[in-house]
């Protein structure tokens, strides 16, 4: 036993001396210090890391089966399903995790505007953050092409349309994406190189990066309490407890919990009533015919009510664009001093809570046919999503904060 | 030159200069690989021009081709129908084709070289679902009004075309359905993709 444990830490010795083991496993795990009040909101940042790997796997798993060809693609994911040995499993843990995945990054992204973590010293932290968002919703897009079914084909052929609409360059932009005259095997082909390699690639190249500008700046918490600011001798934030052990075991006991609720998915509403995988793409994809009701899955309804409730063509995919994108500029709209939602003053508040509704109305407004009434109505709330962000430097600089205490509360 | 004494303008120079001939050598490989999203040799040749008869086409009736992989509807019309297109004329948003969505030809009130049949390319032009054909007039599927006197519907985002293909006022479609180059070689047989520039 003894000669065992020596010969372990003199492997880690001999690794150390070459390479930054300690040192790495100090500055992100044993020596990183976070705030000790951590709640609920902040088991979502980990969750995302862990669908990602859920996603990873499963997605090197499909690849094994799926033909990325219009003649074989539909019948390639018949055949996981079918024939091949738990492949059902497999695709509904990959099909399911998608959802997921953006479920677990909006509440990580509310937490951000609940706290205010994206304000200094934060801001580049948010920004990469934002990029994940952004590459994210493209492999979800490439990725829902691959099963080749009538949502897949007609999504597509609506979401590359919206380049189109670009004046000038729009038809060649489009023709250029597609490679061909309509979304065909070549279409295909392309999306499926995109979504297995190019994008997780550059995800996980931004997920590090996210990370390590998190490690550098160190978390905010619910106080939005700077725990750099009060420091012991030794140079320990008084406010910080080291994330391993602490915050591994407990987002561990999340992650429990994460899983019983996506395994309840997984194996009793994998289309989770049409949400999750549209019924109409349990048909093959034909390129004569448009289904009766084509809306996108529920993660970019929100924008896709914004876009429909816009009259004109390129005004409406101009304002999709931006109600993705004006995220970035968080940081500096909110010109407030105090980060937290605890201490905000009731312009914030209202402001937040008007912002929340209005995602909701219009995620669920975008999966509605469009009614003249339904049109109104998203008309409504695409504008006080956008007034959230416009007037937001308005309400922030003189709203009736609270004083924030010096350290954090509990 | 002594090892101490750096020749900081040469050195940026030399640095600029490596800099301009890497980037260059950067974008020139990079044209390639751009290249090969445009469509391919093979994608270009399924593009070319179809031939179709057209004389087993009852009027009221669509006949579907595929052209460049796209759906092309021939669509022949009878007198009532033509009647229909020309009383529509306030209603829609560009009576008389003025946008270019068709070849000079097929620049007039029925969108066609003859006025019994209209080719059109079976895409929406708001964001290119194919839309329904709702040939017949009156209390029609898929809550059109009362009056509807027969056209084309996209069940996308509510988009209304005439029997002309020419889109209503007030719907997200900015043009007219696109009026694919074509021209007929007899009385009963055309071709989509090909014409003689007059026709």
């Amino acid at each position: 036993m003894n000669t065992l444990v020596k010969s372990l830490y003199g492997l880690r010795d001999w690794v150390d001396s070459r390479y930054p083991l300690m040192k790495t496993w100090n500055e992100h795990l044993a020596k990183y210090y976070a705030p000790k009040n951590f709640n609920f909101w902040y088991f979502f940042g980990g969750l995302a890391l862990l669908v990602l790997v859920i996603q990873i796997v499963t997605g090197i798993w499909l690849t094994m089966n799926y033909k990325p060809s219009a003649d074989m693609a539909f019948a390639s994911v018949e055949y996981i399903m079918r024939d091949v040995d738990w492949g059902w499993l497999i695709r509904y843990m990959h099909s399911s995790g998608a959802s997921f995945f953006f479920i677990v990054v909006y509440l990580h992204m509310y937490r951000a505007m609940l706290y205010g973590s994206y304000k200094k010293p934060r801001e580049l932290l948010w920004i990469f953050g934002m990029l994940i968002y952004l590459t994210l919703m493209a492999e979800a897009f490439f990725g829902y092409l691959l099963p080749w079914g009538q949502m897949s084909y007609w999504g597509a052929q609506v979401i590359i349309s919206l380049f189109g609409a670009i004046p000038f360059i729009g038809d060649e932009l489009a023709l250029f994406i597609r490679g061909d005259f309509v979304v065909s095997d070549v279409t295909l082909n392309r999306f499926f190189s995109f979504h297995v390699i190019a994008i997780p690639l550059v995800i996980c190249g931004l997920v590090a990066a996210h990370i390590i500008s998190l490690h550098e700046v160190g978390s905010n918490n619910p106080d939005g309490v700077e725990i750099k600011a009060n420091k012991d001798a030794n140079g320990v934030p008084l406010d910080g407890i080291p994330f391993h052990p602490y915050y591994t075991v407990k987002d561990m006991v999340g992650a429990v919990v994460f899983l019983i609720l996506f395994c309840a998915v997984v194996f009793f509403a994998p289309e989770m009533g049409g949400y999750f995988l549209e019924h109409a793409n349990f048909v093959p994809a034909d390129p004569l015919k448009t289904p009766e009701h084509i809306a996108p899955v529920w993660y970019f309804t929100p924008f896709y009510a914004i876009l429909r409730a816009i009259p004109d063509k390129l005004g409406g995919v101009v304002a999709m664009g931006l109600s993705t994108t004006i995220f970035f500029l968080l940081p500096w709209l909110d010109r407030s001093p105090v980060k937290s939602i605890r201490y905000r003053g009731w312009k914030y508040r209202s402001w937040l809570a008007a912002f929340t509704v209005s995602f909701i109305a219009l995620g669920w407004l975008g999966m509605q046919v469009a009614t003249p009434a339904y049109t109104w109505l998203a008309r409504f709330f695409s504008v006080v999503y956008f007034l959230f962000f416009l007037l937001m430097p308005f309400y922030t600089s003189n709203d009736n904060d609270k004083p924030v205490p010096e350290r954090v509360t509990s | 030159m002594s090892d101490d004494g750096i020749n900081m303008e040469r050195r940026r120079f030399l640095t600029t200069s490596a800099t301009v001939a890497g980037g260059v050598g950067v974008l020139a490989t990079a044209v390639p690989f751009v290249s090969t999203f445009t469509p391919s040799a093979k994608a270009k040749a399924i593009g070319a021009p179809v031939e179709v008869d057209i004389d087993d086409i009852e009027p009221g009736e669509v006949k579907i081709v595929k052209w460049q992989g796209k759906p092309v509807w021939i669509l022949r019309r009878d007198e009532a129908a033509l009647e229909s297109i020309t009383g529509l004329n306030d209603e829609v948003r560009d009576p008389q084709s003025e946008v270019e969505q068709q070849p000079g030809y097929a620049q007039n009130e029925y969108r066609s070289i003859n006025p019994e049949y209209l080719i059109v390319v079976g895409y929406c032009t708001h964001l290119g679902c194919s839309p329904k054909k709702v040939l017949e007039g009156g209390g029609a599927p898929f809550g059109l009004a009362d009056d509807w006197e027969g056209g084309f519907f996209c069940p996308c985002h509510g988009s209304r075309f005439d029997l002309a293909g020419r889109v209503f006022k007030d719907v997200p479609a900015p043009t007219n359905l696109i009026v694919p180059p074509h021209q007929f070689l007899s009385d009963t047989r055309v071709i989509i993709g090909e014409d003689s520039g007059v026709s």
